[in-house]
């Protein structure tokens, strides 16, 4: 059984990327935070540090989650994946390629958070129509866009050929 | 918003996870979705979290006679996302997509829900609609019994909660779910949901359920009489308006509430009456 001691750091290992990584953290330290100051992978944003902004979604296990929701000890052995690991080699993954085309950004802080989401989507729903679509943008706050261009280039690679432009 | 220290425990048996909780200001964590926010706040500052997601077995969905049994570490998004739970209670999968948003129904538990005990959470009020019982490490607990208050329950403070089961509905119930919130995800300000069963065109047993608008989830009997005795459904609804007494707050003032809970009990009975066979 895992004790670990209030105020004192431990060592936590898991694979982010598909890379076993390993640092140490206090129980108290954010998984947001572990993942930006310890491991310096900035691609993960933070907001709000209470579940409410989707800045700073993941995905662990296959499935999205707020990292600031998080603490760091509680990810031993798990593997998380973060926006970094979206691109291929050749360049920018389909929706990121979308999300470009149409114009789906602009300060680009809440854009991690939301390929997190919708690579999940994609995953359990290739065919999400677009109430589907903004029903999980509804989990991302975007104060720049007014969400138009992220629900085209979802569009764009969600099997729905109505709001294709 | 960054939590106070505490010990972290992760147990990988009941048995542990209850002995742990024995110490003084320990708490369960589970998915976490409310309890870390609360601790981002400082509202909350326990000095033990036993997180429950390392025991074996607590995460399940499984078919018992007509009804289900639920694991309490079990996620919103499997139960949202379950062939089971969709035919046999599609009120449940229908509710589902109104807590929270995909990432935190990916984290978040039914048994987190419940023993939060948030007034203007869906699980509380669903519980309570399907009659279900509360298995812990204890005893099974009615649903009708859980809930003292806002954030109040029956639960001791080393007692966790294990399964919750819901009895088989009777062939032919059909069901509403309404809902009001200021954004989707948002916790409701008022949500009503409701089950009819029908014989000859009447209706002979009928529960509704209100939630966010009382301090616990609570069952509208004056309202259900109404419909049991052939009384119109817009009566019904407004015997509901007058069973419940919400509070005024940032979102809603009580008045505005009163009047939703109206309004939605007339959307989810009538919803219901055309689901029912
Ligand atoms: C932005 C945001 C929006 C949300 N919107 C909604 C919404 O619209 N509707 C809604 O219903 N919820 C909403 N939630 C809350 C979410 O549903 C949580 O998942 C849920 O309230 C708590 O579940 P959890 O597993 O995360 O529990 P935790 O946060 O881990 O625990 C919650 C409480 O329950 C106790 N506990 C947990 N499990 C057990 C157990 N098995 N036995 C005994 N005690 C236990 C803990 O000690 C703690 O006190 C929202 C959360 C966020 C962050
Ligand atoms: S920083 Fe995690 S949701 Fe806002
Ligand atoms: S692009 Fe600036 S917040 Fe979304």
């Amino acid at each position: 059984m895992r004790y670990l001691e209030a105020g004192k750091r431990h060592t936590v290992r898991f694979t982010l990327n598909g890379r076993a990584v390993e640092g140490d953290a206090e129980p108290r330290l954010l998984l947001s935070d572990f993942l930006r100051q310890t491991l310096g992978a900035f691609g993960t944003h933070v907001g709000c540090e209470h579940g409410s902004c989707g800045a700073c979604t993941i995905q662990m296990d296959g499935k999205a989650v707020r990292s600031c929701l998080l603490y760091a000890v509680q990810v031993e052995g798990k593997a998380l994946t973060t926006v970094e690991n979206l691109a291929t080699p050749d360049g920018l993954n389909e929706l990121q390629a979308a999300m470009q085309k149409h114009h789906g950004l602009q300060c680009g802080f809440c854009t991690p958070g939301i390929l997190m989401s919708l690579t999940q989507l994609r995953e359990e729903e290739p065919n999400a129509d677009e109430a589907r679509i903004r029903d999980v943008l509804s989990g991302h706050i975007c104060r720049c866009t007014g969400y138009d261009g992220i629900v085209k280039a979802a569009l764009d690679v969600f099997g729905d050929v109505f709001g294709k432009n | 918003m960054k939590p106070p220290a505490f010990e972290y425990l992760a147990p990988v048996s009941l048995e542990a996870a209850v002995a742990a909780l024995s110490n003084e200001d320990a708490k369960v964590l589970a998915g976490g979705q409310s309890l870390v926010p609360m601790m981002n706040f400082r509202l909350l500052a326990p000095s033990l979290l036993v997180d429950i997601s390392r025991i074996p077995d607590l995460a399940y969905i499984t078919e018992d006679g007509d009804g289900l049994r639920i694991g309490a570490m079990t996620r919103h998004h499997a139960v949202e996302m379950s062939d089971v739970v969709r035919q046999r209670f599609p009120v449940l999968h229908a509710a589902m997509a109104h807590v929270a948003h995909l990432a935190i129904r990916n984290r978040g538990t039914i048994g987190g829900s419940l023993c939060h005990g948030d007034p203007a959470a869906e699980w509380p009020g669903l519980v309570l609609l399907l009659n279900a019982q509360l298995k812990t490490t204890k005893r099974t607990i009615p649903a009708g019994d859980f809930y003292h208050g806002a954030l109040a329950t029956d639960l001791a403070d080393d007692e966790i909660l294990i399964e919750i089961q819901f009895p088989g509905l009777a062939p032919g119930t059909g069901w509403g779910f309404e809902e009001m919130a200021r954004r989707s995800g948002d916790f409701a300000l008022a949500a009503v949901a409701a089950t009819i069963c029908l014989s000859d065109d009447r209706a002979t047993e009928v529960r509704i359920v209100v939630i966010g608008a009382h301090a616990t989830p609570l069952r509208l009997t004056a309202a259900e009489g109404l419909l049991t005795d052939h009384v119109s459904i817009g009566a019904a609804a407004d015997a509901a308006m007058q069973e419940i007494s919400p509070d005024s707050d940032l979102h809603a003032s009580a008045d505005y509430r009163r009047h939703l809970v109206g309004v939605l009990t007339k959307r989810a009975l009538a919803a219901a009456w055309k689901r029912a066979a």
